[in-house]
């Protein structure tokens, strides 16, 4: 397995809260990778570590096997996107004009916008599937088509590495799925990297080329999830029994919670 | 706002020509020099706005030349200056506290260059310079401690705590510079007191050079920093991912920002809501996104040079200052804007 992007021997905290001692993570190049686990398990603490938005304590993060706090912060943006968990919509912005912003690494002082940002922004429109929303205001669109923004102005960026922090949450079901099937879709027609943070574990099994479960700051299983998925993980990462079945459209592996009470 | 997909797109991130901001952008320069030419006619001696243009020429009379060169144009030079500064540090910090109250004399810097100068024209019986370094010196010391207070450990930046720390370090400093001055004898407190209101009056090349100098370092490092700022507008975390080097860019615009109305201060003393009102007017007027630095600035610009026509129009022998009628324009439409933003949500 190769891989362009890992930490080794992280240790990773928020001021006085450890989360991770000593967590090694590397991401298969080619891949779609989701991480997931219960609350507070650290996998979007990992995320931000590797996405140079949290400074390790200790251990580093390579990417293209250099610590990714020694290069230069653009150099490190032309090849790794982030969409986070939060950003800001500023007032009054189109969709063409936030997926614009995408192309700030690829530009100085003395380059300035040209005919590559053009076709980029064009590209990324067509994409994520907001070609048609392009001169419409951001504020005035839905959830799932402001997180297909962001993804948009992420492409722009025109890295090979993308990572998304929780990049369903706040979506309904629907929305949910248009996210995740447009990610599959720069996972196998872009050849991007993908790492994602999820919360659902069906979905993860779903979309994910492989898996990694954390608990308590710490990998527990990775893998592919039809590999790694069964009763006896989701015991130990989640403390719920469960089924774990084939899920009847994809056969991937679909957890069933046991619930203390039956109607 | 909220007008559907046919509007015109503000092209900035399609490299188009963008007519409404330069539209913007010109009416601005255009009313500013209208205004200049009509101040630098405007006193106990007046000149027709033919007579100036023509002496700015350098074809008037000795006498007009003078009264112009001498006299009149460097009072308009500081208007101009101070006014393009304190909206630019206005823009900077409304953008970085994501917060239409952040500007400097809300946050506090204003209070703190104020405290400052006082203390020197009270206390420390300084001269004109001693009181324009105070003020400055005031101002840094004050952001400083704000900065360092609005971190507060946590190492993150948050522009509602920044504005709420600095409502209070600005009471704080306000009852300071009140005792100071109530302390002070007659003279020393009349002079402080006219100070404080913030007045143009008499200022002679002896401020405008200085306010020249530091701007010409300035707004040159601004613009450096103008297009990182921009991505700050999408938060910390997209900021970063676009490559932002936030731990350095963050205070190097706070700095800057400070720096540009610390000196406006120590020239023209401390003006009311032009730093606040203008970067807002302008976004108005270019319904552009993005901090808008140009408008903004030549917005401050008119606003105040403006406001200093009126104060000597209107009460041509008194030496209204400036200050008191930025105060009076400033909280009207700062009612006025509160009103339409609560309507506006509804």
């Amino acid at each position: 397995m190769t891989t362009r992007l890992q930490g080794t021997h992280l240790e990773l905290a928020y001021d006085r809260r450890i989360v991770s001692e000593d967590l090694s993570i590397a991401i298969p190049d080619g891949s779609f990778t989701v991480i997931v686990g219960p609350n507070a398990c650290g996998k979007s603490t990992a995320l931000r570590a590797l996405a140079r938005m949290l400074k390790p304590r200790q251990g580093s993060v390579l990417l293209d096997g250099q610590a990714i706090s020694s290069r230069p912060a653009k150099e490190v943006a032309r090849k790794l996107g982030l969409l986070p968990q939060s950003s800001v919509v500023p007032d009054g912005i189109t969709v063409r004009d936030l997926v614009g912003r995408g192309r700030f690494p690829h530009q100085g002082l003395l380059r300035q916008w040209s005919a590559s940002d053009e076709s980029a922004v064009q590209l990324a429109l067509e994409s994520a599937h907001v070609e048609e929303l392009a001169d419409r205001f951001v504020d005035e669109l839905s959830g799932g088509q402001r997180q297909r923004v962001w993804l948009a102005m992420v492409l722009a960026q025109e890295t090979e590495l993308l990572l998304l922090d929780e990049p369903t949450t706040y979506l309904d079901i629907s929305h949910q799925v248009e996210v995740l099937d447009l990610c599959a879709d720069l996972h196998e027609h872009h050849g991007r990297t993908l790492v994602a943070v999820l919360h659902d574990l069906n979905q993860a099994a779903r979309y994910a080329t492989h898996l990694i479960a954390m608990k308590d700051g710490r990998i527990v299983a990775e893998g592919n999830p039809a590999d790694i998925v069964d009763a006896a993980l989701i015991q130990e990462v989640y403390g719920l029994e469960c089924l774990v079945i084939p899920d009847p459209l994809t056969g991937t592996p679909l957890v069933v919670p046991h619930a203390r009470r039956t109607r | 706002m909220s007008t559907p997909s046919i509007t015109a797109t503000p092209g900035v991130a399609a490299g188009r020509a963008i007519p409404r901001v330069a539209v913007v952008w010109t009416g601005l320069i255009v009313l500013s020099l209208v205004v200049a030419v009509l101040s630098i006619g405007t006193g106990e001696y007046p000149i027709a706005p033919v007579d100036v243009i023509r002496t700015l020429l350098g074809e008037g009379t000795q006498a007009n030349a003078f009264i112009v060169e001498t006299l009149r144009l460097p009072r308009v030079v500081c208007a101009l200056l101070v006014g393009g500064a304190l909206g630019l540090a206005g823009a900077v910090f409304q953008t970085l506290t994501r917060n239409p109250l952040g500007s400097p004399d809300v946050i506090g810097f204003t209070w703190g260059a104020a405290a400052f100068a006082v203390l020197q024209i009270a206390v420390l019986g300084g001269g004109a310079f001693a009181v324009s370094g105070s003020a400055i010196v005031g101002g840094v010391v004050t952001a400083l401690a704000v900065y360092g207070l609005a971190l507060g450990g946590t190492g993150v930046h948050n522009g509602a705590r920044m504005i709420l720390i600095g409502i209070g370090v600005s009471s704080l400093l306000a009852a300071v510079t009140t005792f100071i001055v109530a302390r002070a004898d007659l003279g020393a407190a009349q002079a402080a007191r006219i100070w404080l209101t913030g007045s143009l009056n008499g200022r002679g090349w002896e401020f405008a050079v200085p306010l020249l100098v530091s701007l010409a370092i300035l707004i040159p490092a601004l613009v450096l920093l103008s297009r990182s700022l921009r991505m700050l507008e999408l938060g910390d975390d997209a900021a970063t991912g676009l490559g932002v080097r936030i731990p350095l860019v963050r205070p190097l615009l706070i700095l800057v920002a400070v720096a540009m109305s610390g000196v406006a201060t120590a020239a023209a003393g401390p003006i009311p809501f032009v730093a606040l009102a203008a970067p807002q007017l302008a976004r108005r007027l270019t319904r552009a996104t993005g901090p808008g630095l140009i408008a903004a600035g030549l917005m401050g610009a008119l606003l105040l040079s403006a406001s200093d026509l009126l104060a000597q129009r209107l009460l041509p022998s008194t030496g209204l200052p400036v200050g008191v009628m930025t105060g009076a324009l400033g909280g009207a439409y700062l009612i006025w804007l509160l009103h339409h933003e609560w309507r506006h949500q509804r």
